[in-house]
């Protein structure tokens, strides 16, 4: 077996690294608006959000609306953890790498407890409850007081009075719907890259190794893969847990791009994961390179008709639905086909 | 000594009796035919052998274990392994990795070690490519090891899934109507790989078909079901001569 | 307020949800996709009542009609034009596209009225009625009475006329149906229709009761309303009759006992503790695959 340099993997690491290396040129040279420059770390952010998703639906082919919560999850937690200590850790990178294992691990433990009910049912049923979960958690994240004072850690669900802070020492730091504010701004360009990095490296490794052949077994066919020994529950709660932990990092990765953080339904409500699930079906099932480039150009293509104002969003509605028209009817295949079949020369391969 | 060895076996639907009373000793590296008109209860016995559907009456032994009731992946590692009527493949991965995917059990590693490419992962990654290679070979398969199995012919297909229901190491095989929709040719070839099967791997094999051809050809014994419950059972000629299992195959 | 007038205040909100959801449940049962941009059907229709009966002083029932009209037709080109190309190819590709005539319709809204929020009056002429002690609105009562008038229709309509049969036929089986000389995509486009001449009444019921009406305001309810489809097990009528009063109820009370901001978290968490103990909903049917 030769062994191709240029895979359809290493070729996602390449992207990566080139596009960091090209904005990070262009930034020296000062040659890249502020408009653009405040979109670095939400692109970082989504291009997280549409890999960890497609390990759910594209590996795992479970179809989840609610990943805007395994986020909101991840980005509470590492806000409230930067903000609790500080600068009791005033090392920016450190504190920030606690962070992001802290928000991983805590959206990890509710993709454990979402996913355990949730997988059990399938298709349909399984979105809109996951759709449900999210919601939910956005809601709770509302209603959430916790402040600290010399005694410790007070937690109510009604408002600020009811933690009984004490008034010299008392500091409030989750606010209900006012959120978090004062996380320090632990994030950058750079850091998204290496986030990204990492969440690729995990998994693309994933994908090709015994656990993620056990995956995407079950997801080509339940009942063969439990026939040959494959133990599905488990693989499908491992599966969907990761995909949590990875949108959590994408969520403390957000938190520490913002001063104040709230959930709202534009942030952290079902219109965010279905905006991630748009990325990654267009970008294709189950292909990461797909997933970092559709998530990169839907989120650029906005503010590049930033100039056409009131319209952009209308002209991103009809190109959403004419790329999905063109890409997937089998008519539209067959025309593409018949004229741009000489493009696709090379064999169909599998990787 | 048997090797699997069922005795009194039912299963209820609501109201329906599936599979009654059902008794079958098979031996140690026969071929053992099952065979009756559709809705017999056929591939509700392989349901039932493989823990799809748990049993309602009756007990299953294999190799002096008693797996009745048991889950269907715990089945699997007892030693039985199986194809389907209608073929299911892992029809996005590769034909190697059905396979491979069929040697999870046999070669382990943790997921850690797979993402972070721990020594574990190679040694036992690069075990899997040998046996899986090996075995693509035995069905003449290894050429298309790259192609997506989705891609693969239909004959071609069918052969996958025997490979890969090999791969889990099992000691008893079950075929569910392997020679379906091929032509006489494709059946003739499919008789000499299930016989290869057999010598090659001293293989246990039940299996189910409606080509008489085919099971007259290679099942030394054989089981005929009616209506859920068996009608005739013993040496294939015999069987096949017997008035009860002509009327049920004919008609009066 | 005392707990009768919370429960109806719940089964108004819930008859709206009802008929957004028998909608919705027909359309899911048919075509077998989430379609989100059913409830943004809902803010189109509010807003052609709103510009024919607010803007031009029309009657409000010519206002309502014309809503149907529009509403209908807008159905129709959207599953001709966004869904029917790719409704046998991927049903995830669908749910896309549907996104997709959801952000279209609500930026067209915002294109056309502006993001500002529109005062809609209310189209019910009269006032309400006190039962002894309890008062209830005129749209409550109007409500419910269109709600129940709806359910038997349909359930009529489906159950004993041709086309309603055909609309069975197919959501059982699309391939069967065209094999006995059924046209799958006609009744397809019947059921749109239905869909969406039943989402232009819905949202001028809703915007009669609760006046606000913007670009958005189709979405939650939207969501809410294919919640109480799942909720009574999607695909079947007195399923979605019921989940919709049923949320519209938990909703009020939860607004009412528990927490306001917890209201809608409250209605999918009840949602999910139904689908976990029956997980094809209260009156859907279950799908065992056969091995």
């Amino acid at each position: 077996m030769a062994k191709k340099i240029f895979t359809k993997d290493n070729s996602s690491y390449i992207i990566v690294i080139l596009a960091y290396i090209v904005v990070e040129i262009l930034l020296k040279t000062g040659s890249v608006s502020s408009l653009m420059k405040g979109l670095l770390v939400p692109l970082c952010v989504y291009v997280i959000l549409a890999i960890s998703l497609n390990i759910t639906v594209g590996i795992l082919g479970e179809l989840s609306l609610g990943h805007a919560g395994f986020m909101c999850v991840g980005a509470f937690t590492g806000a409230f953890f930067s903000r609790y200590v500080g600068d009791a850790i005033s090392f920016g990178y450190l504190r920030f790498a606690i962070a992001v294992i802290l928000g991983a691990l805590v959206a990890a433990i509710f993709g454990v407890i979402i996913g355990i009910p949730v997988l059990r049912l399938k298709g349909d049923y399984l979105a809109i409850v996951t759709l449900a979960f999210g919601e939910i958690i956005k809601n709770i994240m509302n209603v959430l007081y916790v402040g600290k004072d010399s005694l410790g850690l007070h937690i109510s669900f009604k408002d600020t009075a009811s933690l009984n802070l004490d008034s010299a020492t008392g500091d409030i730091i989750i606010k209900g719907a006012q959120g978090i504010t004062g996380t320090p701004k632990d994030s950058n360009f750079t850091i998204g890259i290496i986030l990204i990095l990492i969440t690729l490296f995990v998994t693309l490794n994933l994908i090709h190794s015994r656990t993620g052949r056990a995956i995407m077994a079950i997801r080509d066919n339940r009942i063969a893969a439990e026939s040959i020994g494959i133990n599905v529950t488990k693989y499908k709660l491992l599966a969907f847990t990761i995909s949590a932990a990875f949108a959590g990092v994408a969520g403390v990765l957000y938190a520490h791009n913002l001063a104040s953080l709230t959930a709202l339904p534009k942030n952290f409500g079902y219109n965010m994961s279905i905006m991630i699930l748009v990325y990654v079906v267009l970008g294709g099932m189950g292909n990461i390179r797909g997933s970092i480039i559709a998530a990169v150009v839907l989120t650029l293509l906005p503010e590049l008709l930033r100039g056409l104002n009131d319209y952009r969003m209308l002209i991103y509605s009809i190109v959403l639905i004419v790329v999905m028209i063109f890409s997937w009817s089998p008519t539209a295949k067959a025309f593409r086909e018949r004229y741009f079949g000489f493009l696709k020369k090379k064999k169909e391969e599998v990787s | 000594m048997a090797l699997l060895e069922v005795t009194g076996l039912g299963i209820s639907f609501g109201g329906l009796r599936a599979v009654d009373d059902f008794n079958v000793i098979i031996k140690q590296g026969q071929l053992y035919g099952l065979i009756g008109p559709n809705g017999a209860g056929k591939t509700t016995i392989f349901n039932l052998l493989t823990g799809v559907y748990k049993p309602t009456d009756g007990q299953i032994v294999l190799d002096g274990e008693n797996i009745t009731g048991k889950k269907n992946v715990d089945i699997c590692k007892a030693g039985i392994a199986r194809t389907f009527q209608n073929i299911r493949l892992f029809s996005d991965l590769t034909v190697l990795d059905n396979v491979k995917a069929g040697l999870h059990n046999e070669f382990k590693y943790s997921t850690l070690s797979g993402i972070f490419r721990l020594p574990s992962y190679f040694s036992n990654e690069k075990k899997m490519d040998e046996k899986a290679y090996e075995l693509l070979k035995v069905f003449d398969l290894d050429g298309e090891a790259d192609y997506k199995a989705s891609n693969l012919p239909y004959g071609k297909q069918r052969k996958l899934e025997i490979a890969r229901a090999l791969a889990t190491d099992p000691k008893l095989l079950l075929l569910d109507e392997p020679a379906a929709g091929m032509n006489p040719n494709e059946t003739a070839e499919l008789m000499k790989t299930i016989r290869l099967v057999r010598d090659k791997f001293n293989m246990t094999i039940l299996l189910i078909e409606h080509d008489m051809k085919l099971v007259s050809g290679i099942c030394e014994k054989l089981t005929v079901l009616n209506f859920g419950q068996v009608l005739a059972q013993g040496e294939t000629a015999e069987v096949l001569k017997d008035p009860k299992v002509i009327k049920a195959y004919l008609g009066e | 307020m005392s707990l009768v007038s919370y429960l109806i205040n719940g089964l108004s909100l819930g008859a709206v949800y009802a008929i957004i959801a028998l909608g919705y449940t027909m359309v899911y049962g048919i075509a077998k996709m989430l379609n989100f941009a059913h409830g943004d059907v809902i803010m189109v229709g509010a807003y052609v009542v709103f510009t024919t009966v607010s803007g031009m002083g029309m009657n409000p029932l010519a206002g309502i009609l014309i809503s149907v009209i529009v509403c209908t037709v807008t159905g129709v080109l959207i599953e001709t034009i966004a869904y029917r190309p790719l409704l046998e190819v991927s049903k995830l590709a669908v749910l896309i596209t549907a996104i997709g005539v959801s952000y279209f319709l609500q930026n067209v809204a915002l294109l056309i009225f502006g993001a500002d929020t529109k005062s809609f009056s209310s189209v019910v002429p009269f006032k309400g009625i006190n039962l002894s002690g309890v008062s209830v609105s005129g749209e409550t009562i109007v409500t419910i009475c269109a709600c129940i008038i709806i359910v038997v229709g349909l359930t009529l309509f489906v159950n004993y006329t041709k086309p309603g049969k055909a609309m069975l036929a197919v959501s059982e089986d699309a391939g069967a149906a065209q094999l006995m000389g059924i046209n799958t995509n006609g009744t397809i486009a019947l059921t749109f229709a239905i869909g969406s001449a039943l989402a232009a009444i819905a949202g001028v019921l809703l915007c009669s009761s609760y006046p606000a009406l913007t670009p958005y305001t189709g979405s939650m309810p939207g969501i809410k309303a294919f919640v109480a489809a799942v909720f009574g097990g999607i695909g079947s009528i007195p399923g979605a009759f019921i989940g919709g009063l049923l949320l519209g109820i938990i909703e009020i009370l939860g607004k009412a006992y528990i927490s306001s901001q917890m209201a809608d978290a409250i209605v999918f968490a009840v949602l999910i503790v139904v689908l976990l103990v029956k997980p094809t909903g209260l009156l859907g049917k279950e799908i065992q695959e056969k091995v």
